[in-house]
């Protein structure tokens, strides 16, 4: 834990104030469970009813099993073309021709800057009408968060090359690599190594949004949840499980991010770029 | 072109939704989340604690599963809201844990000498907190805000899946009126979040030019 800026270490004073606001601040959240508690039994939420699908009905699993299938393969497809499209446009970015560094520039503050839901719709709508042939929801799910993840991660490559220390390019150049060998050899690994909290938290980032494709009839978990709701009439106790399923695959996400995080700081002694600083543009999250 | 052109009340109508659910939502979320963030940093455990597991389970959650939550779960226990306020409520909850994290990283960055050197010199906590702690914490503030409300302005968009007629549905709606022009559709509907996130970030700027001016 980070030293605390806002008070000192506690005298026996100080201690007895804490612990009076410790009861009276403990009690108030309890108080405030409890009203939820009440208002839940108030609505028949603790019948059993409710509940009952959970116990005796295997295919409530099997459906969520099947819908976090379909999150976990969409989320998988655009991992992986994400990082490649992310590399691109990140060597774009960093390049020193305008025309190359423009035109990649443009793209990546315009998936920045666009919400992901408009992307996911104009793939769907308006990819029929380009090319010709229908676009599958996966891959109109998969192809949107694609772009906009691959933006993200270009430019959270972006900002851990600036942070690799000036004299490791220049050594670089000194011993006569070529700016295009630089970035490859030197920078982009190490950046990459410094970046890589950031980049798993940009997949956390990436498997919530997969939630996005019920909007266009994509069977992932959010969408199997909500088919089940209309059969079984527990909303409340459903997509509560469904976020659940979300949190703990994120949680362990989260986990690894900040393991990597904490390793790195012993290895290399350097401290990884903070996601939020990556953020400025047009934002993420 | 002209089905753009000739519909723009169409898209003003829906990009006006656009800005208010962004605005009551974004007011909400600086309440809950820096009360949130008090929290964290309090000296208090179980309100550092309650604090903690908010911000975890929230940001952990998708947001469309927090508006299915509050959508479609809070009428079970009996609150009944226009879908306008459950929309704002839900971006609120989703985006106060993200503020709460922008606050309490904010005045966590400010060296803890600057606290100490304040006591030192005799100043009240107070004095402290208003002199030389917040001034510094705001200013460290303000670009992590600015990104988060930013994705706020672009997470009003999911809105458009319950039965609110915000930026999105009012492209959808145009779109199913004009099947021959989707591609300028969606690109009028593109500029115009662009142009609303531009024009955020132009105000963020401002702002931290202004909080960060003593410096």
């Amino acid at each position: 834990m980070t030293t605390p800026v806002l008070y000192d270490v506690q005298g026996p004073r100080a201690r007895r104030r804490v612990l009076i606001g410790s009861i009276v601040g403990g009690l108030i959240l309890l108080v405030l469970i409890g009203l939820a508690v009440q208002r839940l039994a108030a609505n028949e939420q603790f019948e059993y009813a409710k509940y009952e699908p959970f116990f005796n009905e295997p295919q409530l699993y099997e459906r969520l099993w099947e819908g976090l299938k379909n999150t976990l393969n969409a989320a998988g497809y655009a991992i992986v073309l994400a990082s490649v499209l992310g590399v691109l446009l990140a060597f774009g970015r960093l390049s020193r021709q305008p025309l190359i560094r423009l035109p990649a520039v443009a793209v990546i503050e315009f998936f920045r800057g666009v919400p992901l839901l408009l992307l996911i719709f104009a793939l769907f709508l308006a990819f029929p009408i380009v090319v010709g042939t229908d676009l599958p929801a996966l891959w109109a799910l998969v192809l949107a968060l694609t772009m906009y993840n691959g933006a993200v991660i270009a430019e959270i490559i972006r900002a851990g090359v600036q942070s690799i220390p000036k004299g490791q390019t220049e050594a670089a150049y000194a011993i006569g690599l070529s700016r295009g060998q630089t970035l490859r050899m030197v920078l982009l690994p190490q950046a990459i190594r410094v970046m890589l909290p950031a980049l798993i938290s940009q997949l956390v980032v990436l498997l919530k949004d997969t939630s996005l494709g019920f909007v266009i009839g994509f069977s992932e978990l959010l969408r199997t949840g909500g088919q089940l709701v209309q059969a079984l009439n527990n909303p409340l106790q459903l997509y509560l499980a469904v976020a659940l399923i979300y949190i703990i695959i994120n949680s362990l996400l989260s986990g690894l991010a900040s393991y990597v995080e904490g390793r790195q700081r012993r290895t290399s002694g350097r401290t990884p770029v903070a996601p939020t600083q990556v953020e400025t543009g047009l934002g993420t999250v | 072109m002209n089905e753009v052109l000739d519909n723009l009340d169409v898209f003003v109508r829906g990009f006006r939704t656009t800005v208010s659910l962004t605005l009551l939502a974004a007011i909400g979320a600086l309440i809950v989340g820096t009360l949130i963030a008090a929290m964290r940093v309090s000296p208090v455990p179980p309100l550092r604690w309650a604090g903690a597991a908010y911000v975890r389970l929230v940001r952990n959650t998708p947001l469309t599963v927090v508006f299915f939550l509050v959508v479609f779960g809070l009428p079970e226990v009996d609150v009944k809201l226009p879908f306008f306020r459950f929309a704002v409520l839900a971006l609120t909850i989703y985006t106060a844990a993200f503020v709460a994290e922008a606050v309490r990283s904010g005045i966590n960055s400010v060296a803890a000498g600057q606290a100490e050197a304040s006591r030192s010199i005799g100043m009240t906590f107070g004095q402290t907190l208003r002199l030389v702690v917040l001034p510094q914490a705001f200013a460290n503030i303000v670009p992590p805000l600015a990104s988060v409300f930013i994705a706020l302005l672009k997470n009003t968009s999911i809105a458009s899946a319950f039965f609110i007629f915000e930026g999105v549905q009012a492209m959808n709606q145009l779109i199913n009126s004009f099947g021959n022009a989707v591609i300028p559709i969606i690109a009028a509907a593109a500029l115009a979040y662009l142009l609303l996130a531009l024009l955020s970030a132009f105000l963020f700027g401002l702002l931290e030019r202004a909080v960060s001016a003593g410096r």
